[in-house]
């Protein structure tokens, strides 16, 4: 994926942000969605490990050696900042405080199932908080490439790998297209410039519905 | 009326860990890790410990030190992915880890230090993470049986403390150390400051001194306890 393809997808996904929202940003290409959000946008940002009302990446120098976000970034506070304990900070989650959660996965189902922590005999390093953030947070969207490192279609009809949670994912943000996950199955919203519906077609090993007329472009 | 005070020598703290015991760390990454008190379970090293932790921190601190030395039978985690020591010995079946999503674990400790013996909750109902638990049914609705996780000791680091042990946290080092002060049946908290009873404010308190057993005052701040370069 090109720097430029993965841009446009996290600038594309970071207007999936409205105002006065609570989100939480998971480890890796979520987190820098929040590069894409225009300066002193009103959102609150939430990290598992107990701060609610993050602010930029701390400069150089000026890191506070007590103060990170769940993927270890040295973080800043913002006017209105809260810290708390990891008890607190799930059940802002549990109960259902965050209005957005955006995740990382390894493979997303044609009805919205969620696989992103294991891959058995290669990669089982424990779920983390990423259970009770699909299962929880009231709308789910996946940043990722639309393949994986070997080309394999990550949008599949049924997850192979172990599922984080059933059913929780609505919206996929690719580097190729925007896909919601709808009761009549996937549907193609938007693609991204230079792609063709085709391109995505093959890209995808799940049944796609296609949009009549002109597809947006981002 | 006056508060006793609860300082104690490090070495003499931590020499009322028996080998096998189970032990609670704080800690999420570097920030809230009590390295001090972790440092000192190396060096008197006590074997065949159930290690309850968020993480196993990254090569060369904290946990990495205890599994380096054979000191961990088993670890009671959420993630382990920052270190490769802790993912191989897993593979390799030198220790057992139980691996519960982190706000479970964190659930799991506070009920444990409230004094309750569980909880039923639908997190990770449908998936893998259900297989073996017991099946509630609460008001029509199915959950899963979470039981409560007690230690024979936790090991908390704090900015602050008083000689009667209240203690007071900084930014997100507080992550799971309030948490496990309470779920323990001896809570030790190293401080990176002591100050009397009566100079930490009552509202201020994070964690009130009838969970704290002992405090031990940490003579300087290792960089362990720095800002990781990446």
């Amino acid at each position: 994926m090109s720097l430029n393809a993965k841009n446009r997808m996290l600038h594309r996904a970071a207007k999936e942000i409205a105002p006065g929202m609570i989100v939480n940003l998971g480890i890796g290409l979520p987190t820098r969605v929040a590069n894409f959000l225009p300066k002193d946008f009103p959102v609150c940002l939430h990290s598992e490990n107990g701060i609610a009302g993050i602010g930029p990446v701390a400069e150089d120098g000026a890191e506070d050696r007590n103060l990170i976000d769940a993927g270890g970034a040295y973080v800043t506070p913002v006017n209105g900042t809260s810290y708390f304990d990891s008890a607190v900070s799930f059940a802002i989650v549990r109960s259902g405080r965050l209005d957005l959660t955006m995740l990382g996965a390894f493979q997303v189902s044609a009805v919205g199932d969620l696989a992103n922590w294991m891959i058995p005999g290669f990669f089982t390093p424990g779920a983390g908080g990423a259970i009770e953030l699909a299962q929880k947070a009231h709308e789910v969207a996946v940043i990722t490439t639309h393949t994986d490192k070997k080309g394999r279609p990550k949008i599949v009809q049924e997850c192979s790998l172990p599922l984080t949670a059933k059913r929780c994912v609505s919206r996929i943000f690719t580097d190729l297209a925007v896909i919601d996950v709808t009761k009549e199955g996937l549907q193609l919203i938007e693609i991204a410039e230079g792609v063709t519906v085709e391109d995505i077609v093959k890209a995808t090993d799940a049944d796609l519905n296609l949009p009549v007329g002109e597809i947006p472009v981002f | 009326m006056a508060m006793i005070d609860k300082t104690t020598a490090m070495r003499d703290a931590i020499a009322r860990i028996p080998d096998g015991a189970s032990v609670m760390l704080g800690g999420f990454g570097v920030p809230g890790t009590p390295f001090c008190l972790i440092e000192e379970l190396v060096r008197q090293g006590q074997k065949g410990l159930t290690i309850i932790k968020n993480d196993a921190n990254e090569t060369g601190m904290g946990v990495d030190w205890l599994l380096e030395s054979g000191q961990v039978s088993k670890l009671v985690t959420s993630h382990i992915g920052l270190n490769p020591r802790a993912v191989k010995m897993m593979n390799a079946g030198e220790i057992e880890v139980e691996f519960a999503p982190q706000g479970i674990l964190a659930e799991r400790i506070r009920v444990a230090g409230a004094g309750v013996m569980g909880f039923v909750t639908d997190i990770g109902i449908g998936t893998d993470m259900a297989k073996g638990k017991v099946e509630v049914s609460v008001d029509g609705n199915v959950g899963l049986l979470e039981p409560a996780l007690r230690a024979d000791f936790a090991l908390v680091h704090a900015s602050k403390s008083d000689t009667f042990g209240n203690l007071v946290f900084s930014a997100t080092a507080r992550n799971f150390n309030p948490l496990i002060a309470m779920a323990a049946d001896f809570t030790i908290a190293e401080t990176e400051t002591l100050l009397p009873a009566g100079e930490i404010l009552p509202d201020e308190v994070h964690t009130p001194a009838p969970f704290v057993d002992q405090v031990v005052v940490m003579s300087s701040l290792p960089e362990v306890y720095g800002v990781v370069k990446r």
